[in-house]
């Protein structure tokens, strides 16, 4: 059994705590001074910085939400000076604008070890080779797993993602053990390994695989076809990245990095903390973070908490898998799709396009199929194929530049997609992952 | 002189065609000539009626988008070669043909076709040059 930082990985619960408490306070303090959105919040409900002392005064904390990154886009929440900034990441919002966060020298460092305990745990060392499949951007996963794997002294392949050929062959060649990358893409990997006839040219021991939602089913499948084992892992932008929690060797829920996170599972109604077990909106108070702390931040994640002491050693607690959203925020293909982008998508994009629109998503072979129905007009209807075939050439592209993925756009009658209540049903989706 | 198309939207949507022709039935339609073009994912159908205003107001009515272009309908002597001569006329004048498609003829030894170029009015005067018969409205009822 190893750890990467034992001393916090194994930390007794209630020494835990105190530590957690501090950092709270040091947080919050350090917020009020420094985020003038976060100060009013306070102010707003009598609360001051030295009224929160320990974690049991976590709930008397005001919540933070996804809005307040594009309220205040793009730096407006940063609680450092700019210089002190060392780089940024984004991720997609739901009107298309993109929400921005920021990290100092030191939030680096300490996602690097959240990533870093992963890859221990997952029996990893200084003579890995990780492939970063994940795209390397403004996206938060490529640039995780690549330090990650720097952390631990292991040998980094920052191929991130597409050209599925090559990925193979950079595989083989390179000798890669470890692979990072969306469950999908693994699965698609998967099988082009198994067109190709290569599994037994592949070194692959264990593949980091988040980002979307996937089933045991498909970890099954995964590890079938590439020959490794499958671990899972969670994160997001706003409180860090991939790594805000992970699977260990025992495969029992995801553990949160409680020294750097709390997190807490509440009514998304009406905003009261839930016990232990029970399944409600996942929220997380970053107490480490320095560049772009949040406290009590919504997560819109279904999710439920497992105090219980792992067999692994490690005190974390354990998250399950996400089992939905409280918002109408879809992962396709390991990316946040919000239906109010693609309305605003067809809007743009103008010429007698009306901005009825369903979207259908469905898992075939494993992999997602995302498809857009929007409805025929006379304005755009001609004789010609070609000119039709152009305006739906012409929607595919807007919306891929703005999902920053490409939906198969299927023209439908008009008035044919189903309204109720005069509210038209948005979204299908028939992936079955529950 | 042309003659009017009705251009009919049909999504790629199990039993369309169906529901399109079935509503002509209905009402009286007759379909005298029709020609699909077909992409993966929809299909423009493409028909020349006895009453095209008749059956415009029938598919608004069932949601169903169409549009009327003018096109030609010439007449071919039925015989080998009969259309080949025709097409090297409208060739030869620089004007290309965007789709063309058959026709149910009363005239006995002609064959009839429905032809879009595109350019439509160059296309009817070199016919008429050549002494290519042209089908009016009249003709088609």
């Amino acid at each position: 059994m190893q750890y990467w930082q034992e001393q916090y990985e194994t930390m007794p619960r209630e020494e835990l705590r105190q530590l957690q408490g501090e950092r709270l306070a040091w947080q919050v303090k350090r917020m009020y001074e420094n985020v003038e959105l976060f100060r009013t919040r306070m102010d707003e409900i009598g609360l001051k910085p030295e009224d929160v002392k320990s974690v049991d005064d976590l709930k008397k904390l005001p919540f933070s939400y996804k809005q307040d990154l594009r309220d205040y886009y793009p730096y407006g929440l940063f609680a450092v000076p700019m210089k002190d900034i060392r780089r940024v990441h984004a991720s997609s919002g739901t009107t298309g604008k993109q929400i921005v966060v920021g990290y100092t020298d030191g939030d680096l460092e300490r996602w690097a070890d959240c990533f870093a305990r992963m890859l221990i745990a997952t029996g990893c060392d200084e003579n890995s080779f990780v492939q970063v499949s994940y795209g390397l951007g403004l996206f938060t996963g490529g640039f995780g797993a690549h330090d990650g794997a720097i952390r631990i002294g292991a040998t980094a392949i920052p191929i991130s993602s597409g050209n599925t050929q090559r990925q193979i062959q950079t595989m083989i060649d390179f000798g890669a053990t470890v692979l990072c990358c969306t469950p999908s893409y693994a699965m698609y990997l998967g099988e082009t390994i198994e067109e190709m006839g290569v599994k037994d040219q592949l070194k692959l021991k264990v593949g980091i695989f988040g980002a979307e939602p996937w089933t045991e089913e498909m970890r099954h499948q995964i590890e079938e076809k590439l020959g490794l084992k499958a671990y899972d892992i969670y994160g997001l932008s706003e409180i860090m990245g991939p790594g805000v929690s992970y699977e260990c060797e025992y495969q029992c829920g995801m553990h949160v990095c409680e020294d750097h996170f709390i997190p807490e599972i509440i009514d998304p109604d009406t905003g009261e903390v839930l016990g232990e077990g029970e399944w409600g909106e996942l929220v997380f108070t970053t107490i480490t973070k320095e560049g772009f702390p949040v406290i009590r931040y919504r997560t819109r994640d279904i999710c439920s908490l497992n105090y219980e002491k792992c067999k692994c050693g490690r005190t974390h607690v354990r998250m399950n898998k996400p089992q939905g959203r409280t918002d109408d925020m879809l992962i396709i293909r390991g990316v946040n799709v919000f239906p109010s982008q693609i309305e605003e998508v067809l809007l743009k994009v103008g010429g007698g396009i009306t901005p009825n629109y369903q979207i259908i998503v469905d898992r075939v072979n494993n992999t997602d199929v995302f498809e857009v129905e929007v409805e025929m007009s006379e304005e755009i209807f001609s004789d010609g194929v070609k000119g039709i075939e152009k305006i739906e050439k012409s929607i595919t592209e807007s919306l891929r530049s703005t999902l920053g993925i490409g939906p198969k756009v299927k023209l439908v009658n008009p008035k044919s997609i189903g309204r109720s209540e005069g509210k038209a049903k948005r979204v299908i989706d028939k992936r079955k992952l529950k | 002189m042309f003659i009017k198309q009705l251009s009919i939207f049909v999504e790629n949507k199990h039993g369309r065609l169906e529901n399109i022709i079935s509503s002509f039935a209905d009402n009286g339609i007759n379909i005298r000539a029709l020609s699909i073009a077909d992409t993966t994912d929809f299909g423009v159908l493409r028909v020349i009626v006895d009453d095209v205003d008749k059956a415009k107001s029938v598919l608004k009515e069932i949601g169903i988008i169409s549009k009327t272009t003018d096109v030609l309908a010439v007449y071919i002597d039925d015989r080998a070669g009969g259309l080949a001569e025709v097409l090297k006329d409208i060739s030869e004048a620089g004007i290309s043909i965007e789709y063309m498609y058959a026709f149910l003829s009363k005239t006995e030894g002609k064959a009839l076709m429905v032809l879009k170029a595109d350019d439509e009015e160059g296309a009817e005067i070199v016919l008429r040059q050549h002494g290519i018969g042209i089908a009016g409205p009249g003709d088609i009822k």
